[in-house]
């Protein structure tokens, strides 16, 4: 009774009110028409009516259409959370067969080798980094399915603005594995000639954003672009991952109301994996994770198993259509576990147990669960996982090897791109640094590096 | 003990001694990624010590309120190439708090710690050193240590002064410096630079890291070319400490001033412009600055970009023989 007449009282909560049956299709209510130059009222304003005098809030900053003459406040436990749409349970049975994205055996395979060949990538690098070959890494352990499900359902030339653990969306795409060596390399071959840190990976080719290590910058920018986007008419989105943590970020909070009230047609898709680094989700938020925040800014949310790459597929797919066809912003949490350490740098063991990891890795872990699925199906069996795990390790130690053996860039590439030319005191400091390393030179690592024209 | 050890005792210290002092920040709570925190929160309880939201401009912010309100707060960010979310509370709140209240409120017992420079692959984002930005900033304090024993008795006192302070820590120094650190509660004063090396020839002005690759140099010009050098290390950025080394320079005639951060509007333009308008008519060369080249900072060139010893070095004969 009290729980009904609070939940009366709270429109921006509305659809909290029936949680058990929420589901993402449920609330998309949304204007299908293609977003138009002028006709479009401003939403929170819905025009005052003069012709009828009916006792309702008129306030301008809110949705209320009720008084309530009882002092209540809205408690944050009026609902369950958000449930966790899935497609798949833990054995890979689909469970609700009009949920089945119904992928050809060539997609989900594909799909497969990918999730698997990150996978493969990732252990390759983290040893590499070990033995002091790069200088640092990060893996995707546990998230293979947030990164190929998602991806799979976007249209290739989506934008996508990433934070630094997504790099199977690349993959997906067509980011070779030798492009994602020569980037950890930092050699000839790598777009960025060796300025960034490792996994900080980009590709005009493949419309990803290059990634920057300042948490949280993309996504207001993500909402940017997708408003040129929109002035466009491209019929594309903007694709924004980001961390648990990251959506601490005061850009976080921007990105989300300017994407909202401007109407933008961005995904903002958030790895909840559990941790920043050491710091669990209970040090990061006290709401109902990050898919509770949707409402708050007027902006369709879903919660997702991220460990089921179909419902990851389902999800995308839809909110996609959404967010390109109504021209507006979704949010997507993506509810999965970071099964390795946050990087190269970190010790996890200090701050979780054994216990929970080997939990996600023996009975949820992304990769099982869809070869759960194609085992049952009949599309795969033990000998084929034998020979694509031989197949795609060699695949990925010839990148390495390939990247390994190749020479960092010319030192001169440090003054570039500074600016869209070089200009008069970057060219001064240039030939400064040219001659001091010629004078000095059995001191400079100059035989790793391609050499300058003099 | 080595340096992150030493500001683990210096925070210990603080929080013993200050019932109204906290320590937080990202990962604060399990040791910080740096370490510098470990065993605190045991210690002192998980309401003195606590791992804030992964939000910058939130933890500056939060700093100046719990300052604000009569406690003592050390904030830490984790690098100081993340401190830009919280640069509007910084510059616009923290360091103008006092001025614009008349003293009515302040937030002098905010002090923010956080890890700067070059560690060899830090690329872009862990390597900057941007106390030139903090030092544009009256009100603000800007101290850097170069070592362990330093490093205690510096952000004791930071922690203790009534203005905000930022205290950067040189990453690279936190395992490699080590030091036998009193384990008694002591402050070194803010705003007092520290002469090192005397010398006659040439004053070598540095901060930090900076600091070490001075000495080395100093060394090196020395046997090489038979040049007397003065280490001077400034500790305190802002306000800096102009009699100490504008003594030094008109004693040596020479003045070379390094940092890792970019030349254009770095500290070593502050210097050079204050040194040569109080000792013009000592000097016997212009003042010259060894500095990180005006690019963002890259990773795989570090070797290069670094105001290293060679580069130093070349400074001194060109100042030597000017
Ligand atoms: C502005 C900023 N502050 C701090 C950091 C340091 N840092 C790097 S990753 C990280 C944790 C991010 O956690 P989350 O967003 O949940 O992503 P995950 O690593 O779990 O994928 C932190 C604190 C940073 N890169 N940028
Ligand atoms: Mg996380």
């Amino acid at each position: 009774m009290i729980m009904a007449s609070i939940c009366r009282a709270l429109h921006i909560l509305k659809h909290y009110r029936c949680a058990e049956t929420w589901s993402f299709r449920s609330t998309s209510v949304i204007a299908t028409k293609r977003w138009k130059t002028s006709s479009v009222p401003p939403k929170h304003t819905a025009p005052i009516k003069q012709s009828y005098i009916e006792d309702r809030p008129q306030f301008p900053g809110s949705k209320t259409r009720s008084w309530s003459e009882k002092l209540e406040f809205t408690q944050p436990d009026i609902y369950d959370g958000i449930p966790v749409y899935r497609v798949m349970n833990r054995e890979g049975k689909i469970l609700d067969q009009s949920q089945d994205p119904q992928l050809s055996q060539e997609m989900v395979t594909n799909m497969y080798r990918k999730m698997t060949l990150l996978n493969t990538m990732d252990r390759v690098l983290y040893e590499s980094q070990r033995q002091g070959r790069i200088s640092f890494y990060m893996t995707n352990f546990g998230e293979e399915a947030t990164h190929i499900g998602s991806a799979a359902a976007l249209n290739d030339k989506d934008l996508v603005f990433g934070q630094y653990r997504e790099a199977g969306v690349l993959l997906w795409r067509g980011f070779s594995l030798y492009n994602c060596m020569s980037q950890c390399y930092g050699n000839v071959d790598d777009a960025a000639h060796g300025r960034q840190m490792p996994v900080h990976y980009g590709s005009r080719e493949f419309n990803f954003v290059t990634i920057s290590s300042p948490l949280g910058t993309q996504l207001p920018q993500a909402s940017g672009a997708a408003y040129s986007f929109k002035r466009a008419q491209n019929g594309l989105c903007v694709m924004c991952y980001f961390g648990e943590g990251a959506a601490s970020e005061g850009d976080a909070h921007a990105a989300l109301n300017f994407a909202a009230t401007l109407d933008c047609p961005v995904l903002f898709f958030c790895r909840n994996n559990g941790y920043a680094i050491s710091t669990p989700t209970k040090d990061q938020y006290r709401g109902d994770g990050i898919a509770a925040r949707g409402p708050g800014y007027g902006m369709a949310a879903v919660r997702v198993d991220g460990n089921d790459v179909f419902a990851m597929y389902n999800v995308t797919k839809e909110a996609r259509k959404l967010a390109v066809e109504g021209s507006r912003p979704i949010l997507i949490e993506a509810m999965t576990y970071r099964l390795g350490h946050h990087s190269t740098s970190d010790d996890s063991t200090v701050y979780r147990s054994v216990d929970e990891v080997n939990y996600w890795d023996k009975q949820d872990h992304p990769i099982s669960r869809l070869r759960y699925y194609m085992v049952n199906k009949g599309w795969w069996n033990d000998d084929m996982e034998k020979e694509w795990m031989k197949e795609s390790r060699k695949q990925v130690m010839e990148a390495f090897q390939k990247a390994e053996k190749k020479k960092k860039p010319n030192p001169e590439l440090m003054f570039s791109d500074v600016y869209d030319e070089v200009p008069l005191h970057l060219k001064r400091q240039m030939e400064e640094m040219k001659g001091h390393v010629s004078k000095y030179r059995e001191y400079y690592p100059l035989d790793n590096f391609e050499k300058w024209d003099s | 003990m080595n340096l992150f050890q030493s500001l683990t005792n210096a925070m210990d210290i603080a929080l013993a001694s200050d019932p109204s002092a906290v320590v937080f920040g990202e990962d604060v709570s399990f040791g910080g990624v740096f370490r510098c925190t470990v065993g605190l929160k045991d210690k002192y309880g998980a309401d003195r010590v606590f791992n804030t939201p992964l939000s910058e401009q939130g933890i500056v912010a939060f700093g100046i309120g719990m300052a604000v309100a009569g406690s003592t707060a050390v904030a830490e960010i984790q690098f100081a190439d993340y401190i830009f979310p919280g640069f509007d509370q910084i510059v616009n709140e923290a360091a103008k708090f006092r001025y614009r209240s008349g003293s009515l409120f302040e937030c002098g017992g905010l002090t923010i710690r956080a890890p700067c420079g070059a560690v060899g692959h830090g690329a872009l984002y862990h390597s900057q050193s941007p106390e030139a930005f903090f030092a544009h900033v009256p009100g603000l304090k800007v101290v850097i240590p170069r070592g362990p024993i330093q490093a205690k008795g510096l952000l004791l006192s930071c922690i203790r002064d009534r203005n905000p302070c930022i205290f950067f820590e040189p990453k690279i120094l936190y395992r490699s410096a080590i030091e036998e650190v009193p384990l008694k509660d002591y402050t070194l004063p803010l705003s007092k630079a520290e002469v090192l090396d005397e010398g006659t020839n040439v004053t070598l002005v540095g901060w930090g890291t900076q600091v070490h690759r001075l000495r080395e140099v100093a060394q090196m010009a020395h046997e090489k070319l038979k040049v007397k050098c003065e280490v001077i290390d400034l500790r305190t950025v802002l306000p800096w400490d102009v009699d100490t080394v504008a003594e030094s320079v008109c004693k040596t005639g020479r003045c070379i001033v390094a940092h890792e951060a970019p030349i254009t509007q770095g500290f070593g333009a502050e210097v050079a412009a204050t040194i040569q308008n109080e000792c013009f008519l000592n000097l016997e060369a212009p003042v010259l600055r060894v500095c990180g080249y005006d690019t963002p900072f890259p990773h795989i060139y570090e070797p290069y970009y670094m105001p290293d010893k060679w580069r130093c070095f070349e400074a001194i004969k060109k100042v030597i023989n000017y």
